[in-house]
């Protein structure tokens, strides 16, 4: 391709790719709110989830000699939501709907039982690990983070519900379009690591897809307000001290 | 940094930007088939999934978006068109949607074709996925049916707005910038009929004044017709046969290189399949038949093959593909279909490996009983294809839980498509095994064995029932998308259970007499292993 620079640009190149890496360390935040009823909490949240992580998955890298790798094929499917009028397209991958189905449900049974106005967040973070030596543990700096935030309300007729149906649905609409425009405006991403780096940005443990390295935690707040912090650290392998 | 494109990597920007297109049309048109689509990820690279997307191609739209550009490329001033629209059974038509794929001049010299390129046009297609399930269009498309189709039109020129009313609105789904310029793509899409609950819209037609422009004309030089997006009325290409599709197997196996950033290795490998494997192609070719929500049984009658189609179609492409289009609402891996002109064998090898677990009961009746095709037709009765489909296949002029003897059901004057293959035995009253049983039935549970005799022959023995025609079956509170066996179908299956074998009087003493008199065999036989089973026992505690 393009000719290799020689060993003085090199050099220079490093050290300037080092402070834009810096710099480019400011982590991105998008926050997005929606209210729901109750029952539409679960698919609302995985809805949301699942096409982030939809944009955020790459197929499986298998490396070869000489420092080169390929990738494997990200397969996609319709969810058809039962309480909201909406399909949503998720990746295939059985093992990464189980684990967002967990913590939804989590989050959707803490929400229920918090007693408060109903108002609760979810946090999706992107980050990427940076090993440091002993004693020190791994940092983990962040280098996206996608929050939603949650209101449920209670509905009294029939005719509420089957309006709020379409009103969600039209809503999660416009927050995919507002996710997929973030998506486009291709900012920060870690770049592709070597094998050796494969686990500081990529979450490998799935079989058949690949996430960059993500953990999911939610929030619940109470009716006075304040937040009581109920938040679930989704664990990644084997690593995270403390 | 080199700002002059080497001949390699503009090669390469082509073909990327080409297939690119090509996928695009793909994801579009089969978002609007009305159908949920899936396919699988696959941890190895398989080398022909473009973009490392499982996409699957569909011969026709692929031929249609090949003529639309051909051979030339999206360009300043040439973008590619998908015009979506939606035509009612009055012939009445509207345009929903017009997809846009553009290249203007704002060209990005920095960028890396071979790497970055590439994984801006994959994240790009994800995009498409997400935001063609989002705009109006996709939940009308998900209701098509006997009042209205979905068509599609790919253009390459001009952009053509025009038809899409007043007001209409623009969400655009990204951009990618190229050393050659920066690629755009849009959707622009009417929204006169968000004001209109798709509920509304089905239930009364269109009145003419609402919707102004109805009938425009349409101008433009370039008119291609119209394609239904549930290849209904393909009536035109029934006979054409696709080339199967060569560039598109255009195997991409790109590698990429982490070794110091910008020094990629990427090759991309032209591996034609010498026999494109003929499953595929050729069941590829009206794939979305059986999964039109269609309700004119004359669309399928143009052979028991099309009712196959979905079935052979997973079942295809499993063996020869790694990705597989799994309709998950029609469980198109259930093997059941009856017997194919030209792939019988090739595809039952196929239909035993593509038997989903969660099917177990059933499919242990199907792939052994050929010869049976009771059982292959009540039972697709209660599976794969649109189950309203074949409720009007299965409408007969005598009622279709009629008590009559069955050779009063002339099946040659009945539009059945499975006709040919309707069971001889059904012409014989005495082969009927409503009416005589089968004899001890060697491996059957008793689910089995209800399911081998109902239904399809006829009212079951012993049930007088009033003649009635059974043409629509929807029950209520019903969906017909989360379980292959739905409720209407459910209903239908064990509306007349047959009569358990051993309740009819002389199989019944048969059997039990037959019981009884190798009880003592049986009880020598236990009592021989007396300790095994002492030994046993024990481990269990």
């Amino acid at each position: 391709m393009s000719s290799w620079p020689v060993y003085g640009d090199w050099r220079l190149l490093t050290s300037r790719r080092v402070w834009a890496t810096g710099y480019k360390m400011n982590c991105r935040s998008e926050v997005l709110e929606v209210s729901v009823e109750g029952r539409q909490v679960e698919e609302a949240m995985l809805a949301v989830l699942h096409t982030v992580l939809l944009h955020r998955s790459t197929g499986k890298f298998h490396y070869k000699k000489e420092g080169t790798y390929s990738i494997g094929t990200v397969g996609t499917q319709d969810v058809d939501c039962d309480f909201i009028d909406f399909t949503y397209v998720r990746v295939s991958s059985e093992e990464l709907d189980r684990a967002l189905r967990k913590v939804v449900g989590e989050f959707r049974d803490a929400l229920r039982n918090s007693g408060g106005d109903g108002l609760g967040q979810m946090s999706l973070e992107f980050y990427q690990k940076k090993k440091s030596r002993w004693p020190f543990s791994d940092e983990c700096i962040p280098w996206e983070v996608w929050t939603v935030k949650v209101h449920v309300v209670a509905l009294a007729t029939e005719q509420e519900r089957q309006i709020c149906r379409e009103k969600v649905g039209e809503k999660l609409c416009e927050k995919i379009i507002n996710i997929v425009e973030v998506m486009n405006r291709h900012e920060y991403l870690p770049k592709m690591p070597t094998q050796s780096e494969l686990d500081n940005v990529f979450d490998t443990g799935l079989r058949d897809v690949q996430p960059y390295l993500y953990k999911i935690s939610f929030q619940i707040t109470d009716a006075l307000g304040s937040s009581v912090t109920t938040t679930m650290r989704r664990l990644i392998k084997d690593t995270l001290a403390l | 940094m080199e700002t002059d494109l080497n001949s390699q990597d503009r090669k390469d920007l082509d073909k990327f930007i080409k297939f690119f297109a090509l996928k695009t049309v793909q994801v579009i048109v089969q978002a609007r088939l009305g159908e949920k689509i899936c396919t699988r990820s696959s941890s190895s690279p398989t080398g022909s999934d473009w973009f490392n997307l499982a996409i699957k191609d569909i011969p026709e739209v692929t031929h249609e978006a090949k003529k639309a550009l051909a051979g030339q490329l999206p360009a300043v001033g040439r973008s590619m068109c998908v015009e979506i629209s939606l035509k009612t059974s009055e012939g009445d038509s509207m345009e929903l949607e017009i997809w846009c794929l553009e290249m203007n001049e704002k060209c990005d010299k920095e960028i890396k074709v071979s790497y970055a390129v590439y994984n801006r046009l994959s994240l790009l297609l994800k995009s498409l996925l997400a935001i063609t399930r989002v705009t109006p269009a996709y939940r009308l498309s998900r209701k098509q049916g006997h009042e209205y189709v979905i068509l599609y039109r790919i253009y390459f020129g001009e952009v053509q707005l025009n038809g899409l009313g007043e007001g209409f609105q623009t969400v655009r789904v990204g951009t990618v910038g190229t050393p050659v310029g920066t690629i755009t793509l849009s959707c622009a899409y009417r929204i006169n009929l968000a004001f209109m609950s798709t509920r509304h819209f089905e239930r009364t037609p269109p009145i003419m004044g609402i919707i102004i422009d109805h009938f425009v004309d349409r101008p433009y030089p370039s008119s291609s017709p119209m394609h239904p997006c549930n290849y209904r009325t393909t009536s035109e290409d029934t006979g054409v046969t696709y080339p199967s599709v060569e560039d598109s197997q255009e195997v991409c196996t790109t590698s990429f290189s982490t070794s110091p950033p910008s020094q990629c290795v990427f090759t991309v490998t032209k591996a034609h399949f010498q026999t494109p494997p003929p499953v595929v192609t050729d069941t590829l070719r009206v794939p979305m038949a059986g999964l039109a929500f269609s309700h004119q049984p004359a669309a399928l009658g143009v052979g028991s093959a099309d009712l196959a189609y979905p079935v052979v179609f997973a079942a295809g492409l499993n063996a020869t593909h790694p990705h597989q289009l799994m309709v998950p609402g029609k469980e198109g891996g259930v093997p059941l279909a009856p017997n194919q002109p030209a792939h019988g064998t090739q595809a039952d090898q196929e239909r035993v490996a593509t038997c989903t677990p969660s099917d177990g009961a059933h499919c242990a009746a199907t792939p052994s009983s050929s010869e049976d095709t009771e059982t292959v037709s009540n039972s697709s009765e209660g599976r794969a294809s649109p189950h309203d489909v074949l409720e009007t296949i299965f409408v007969r002029k005598v009622g279709a839980f009629v008590n009559k003897p069955i050779n009063q059901v002339t099946l040659t004057s009945l539009d059945i498509p499975f006709a040919m293959f309707a069971p001889k035995n059904l012409e014989l009253e005495d082969a009927d095994p409503m009416v005589n049983p089968p004899d001890s039935p060697e491996t059957t549970s008793p689910l089995q064995g209800s399911l081998l005799s109902d239904g399809s022959s006829g009212g079951s023995s012993g049930n007088t029932q009033d003649d009635f025609v059974m043409i629509d079956f929807k029950p209520a509170f019903s969906k017909d998308d989360i379980l292959p066996m739905d409720l209407g179908t459910f209903y239908r299956e064990f509306q007349n259970p047959p009569q358990l074998s051993s309740l009819s009087i002389d199989i019944g003493a048969q059997s039990m007499a037959e019981d009884l008199d190798s009880l003592p065999e049986k009880l020598a036989v236990h009592e021989k292993n007396v300790r095994e089973f002492d030994a046993f026992v024990e481990t269990l505690q």
